[in-house]
């Protein structure tokens, strides 16, 4: 399996104002993301989760330290391109990401400044906007569609520039329960084919379980790396960093605190329910 | 209350005035304007009054809503009757007071001036109601690319024009919120004095503002992440492209504009 995000001593503190020294963000992170996989980016307010996802894309630059992106140094100025058309970005607010007043002219937009010829990017855009599930809403106005709607327009915009990696800042963070629904089926079946590696940052943990692997970020340092078993399982650390187990692990966790024999690490109601069974009957 | 705003509402339909390239309506509404201030006479008035008629009946627009759209400017075509009536001077005076006069003349005038002007408004409303914006913005931006040449930035101005359509509602939302959240807390913009109720948007328009520029800021963020850099190298999904039907509208233009000057000749 190829890398296709690799984070090497990665070093960035906020510039400062005025004369004051800049806040340092990280001072020394590696982390590396292998192609296809879907990985689950977690952490506190202000860990710098979103901080380094800018970094995947060139958005923000390493003070110290280096990020590769397909093998390809994101500071060297002449690959800028070549980095964004790969690692495409989504954004928490889907109203500040959508350029065009109709829905097909904004997946277009992408390709547009590819400059990938007329009839192609008539095929890109179908093709996106029915993976997402909104091809009949193609000659709709944004501004009329609901949120999750729109985060799964904004989706289809970077799935049209068919890039190997999806980076999703917290997608789900100003959505309804009905619209965080809809966001994360897409992107889970975004990752359905492998083709397209996915990194979700959130801060809802029952999003993360459905990851293949999830980090957690802690002042600037990976904290936690493994299995959403393996990291949720851990509930006192994540309890010491702020963070919450999904439900159900935090349930079986407080059973097991009474002094019942149940596991720990059931992320969804199913499992959670078959243990309790098993433990209770 | 602030939905009601219409800005270059479009109405979408398939008649063969919407199906005209956009640069072809451009133009035309050029041209159109142009006979407009030829005519001089009644007769050539009439025939233009019955070509507008005549668009209007093929792009099924409904009288209605070009009526409506007439309604913000009654101000100013009454205005410019009353001014036309009294300042214009004339042999057959109907009626005299206070020194002022109507004169013949001076009626005949002012119903030429207001003529002329609804047909002109109506000519462009025209243009927009069977117009999408983003069909708008495609087509200034290649009439005006020859200007490309002396260093005008016709891509730049058309991706303003463009993204500014794209956020006036969402804008206008989001003054509605920002007024529902200042009245909740017992902010007042119906009464008082005209100062009074100007000082009373500013608490609107400061979050107004301030949301504004972080919207921009974020929108130029996903635009790079886009890999948008200028029009440089840029291609479009849809190419516009002048058909048949493009070449009747040149000639229809051709014809209209050749009568109106003829017309004139003639005295008429």
């Amino acid at each position: 399996m190829s890398t296709a995000i690799r984070v090497e001593h990665l070093a960035y503190s906020y510039p400062g104002v005025d004369d004051t020294p800049g806040t340092a963000v990280f001072e020394d992170l590696d982390l590396t993301v292998e192609q296809g996989s879907f990985v689950a980016i977690l952490g506190g307010n202000g860990c710098g989760k979103s901080t380094l996802a800018k970094h995947f894309n060139a958005i923000l630059l390493p003070c110290g330290g280096k990020v590769y992106v397909y093998d390809m140094d994101t500071s060297a100025d002449d690959r800028l391109m070549q980095v964004r058309r790969h690692v495409g970005m989504v954004f928490q607010n889907p109203d500040n990401q959508i350029v065009a007043n109709v829905v097909e002219e904004d997946v277009a937009f992408g390709p547009e400044n590819l400059g990938v010829a007329s009839p192609a990017i008539r095929q890109r855009v179908d093709k996106a906007l029915q993976r997402v599930g909104m091809y009949e809403y193609r000659n709709h106005a944004p501004h009329l569609l609901s949120g999750g709607q729109k985060q799964r327009v904004a989706i289809a915009g970077v799935i049209a520039m068919e890039p190997k990696c999806i980076v999703l800042d917290e997608p789900t963070a100003m959505l309804d329960p009905q619209g965080r629904r809809e966001v994360l089926e897409t992107i889970m079946d975004l990752n359905k084919d492998k083709d397209i590696t996915v990194v979700l940052i959130t801060h809802h943990m029952d999003e993360a379980a459905k990851a293949g692997r999830v980090v957690v970020l802690h002042e600037g340092k990976v904290a936690l790396d493994g299995t959403p078993k393996e990291v949720f399982s851990q509930v006192e650390k994540l309890h010491e960093m702020g963070l919450r187990a999904p439900e159900t692990t935090e349930l079986c966790w407080m059973l097991k605190q009474q002094g019942f024999e149940v596991r720990v690490d059931c992320l969804d109601e199913e499992e959670c329910a078959q243990t309790l069974y098993n433990a209770f009957k | 209350m602030l939905k009601d705003i219409t800005l270059g509402q479009y109405f979408p339909g398939n008649s063969v005035i919407h199906r005209l390239d956009p640069r072809t309506k451009l133009l035309f509404l050029v041209v159109y304007i142009a006979a407009l201030f030829v005519a001089l006479s009644w007769i050539s008035y009439g025939v233009m009054l019955a070509f507008l008629i005549f668009v209007i009946a093929v792009s099924k627009i409904p009288v209605k809503s070009i009526l409506r759209g007439m309604k913000p400017l009654v101000f100013i075509l009454a205005f410019t009757a009353i001014l036309n009536i009294f300042f214009t001077g004339g042999e057959t005076v109907l009626v005299e007071f206070w020194g002022l006069s109507i004169t013949k003349e001076g009626i005949i005038r002012a119903v030429f001036m207001i003529s002329r002007i609804m047909m002109l408004i109506t000519g462009t409303f025209l243009l927009t109601y069977t117009t999408s914006p983003i069909a708008l913005t495609d087509g200034l931006e290649s009439l005006l690319s020859p200007l490309k040449k002396i260093h005008l930035p016709v891509h730049e101005l058309s991706m303003m024009m463009c993204i500014a359509l794209r956020f006036i509602p969402t804008l206008i939302e989001e003054t509605d919120k920002i007024m529902s959240a200042q009245k909740a807390r017992g902010a007042d913009f119906e009464t008082g004095n005209i100062f009074k109720r100007v000082r009373a948007l500013v608490p609107i328009l400061v979050p107004l503002f301030i949301s504004a520029f972080r919207r921009a800021d974020e929108l130029a963020t996903a635009m790079e992440c886009r890999c948008y850099q200028g029009g440089k190298g840029r291609t479009k999904m849809k190419l516009l492209r002048y058909h048949r039907s493009d070449l009747l509208a040149f000639f229809v233009a051709a014809v209209l504009l050749a009568g109106m000057i003829v017309l004139r000749h003639f005295g008429l």
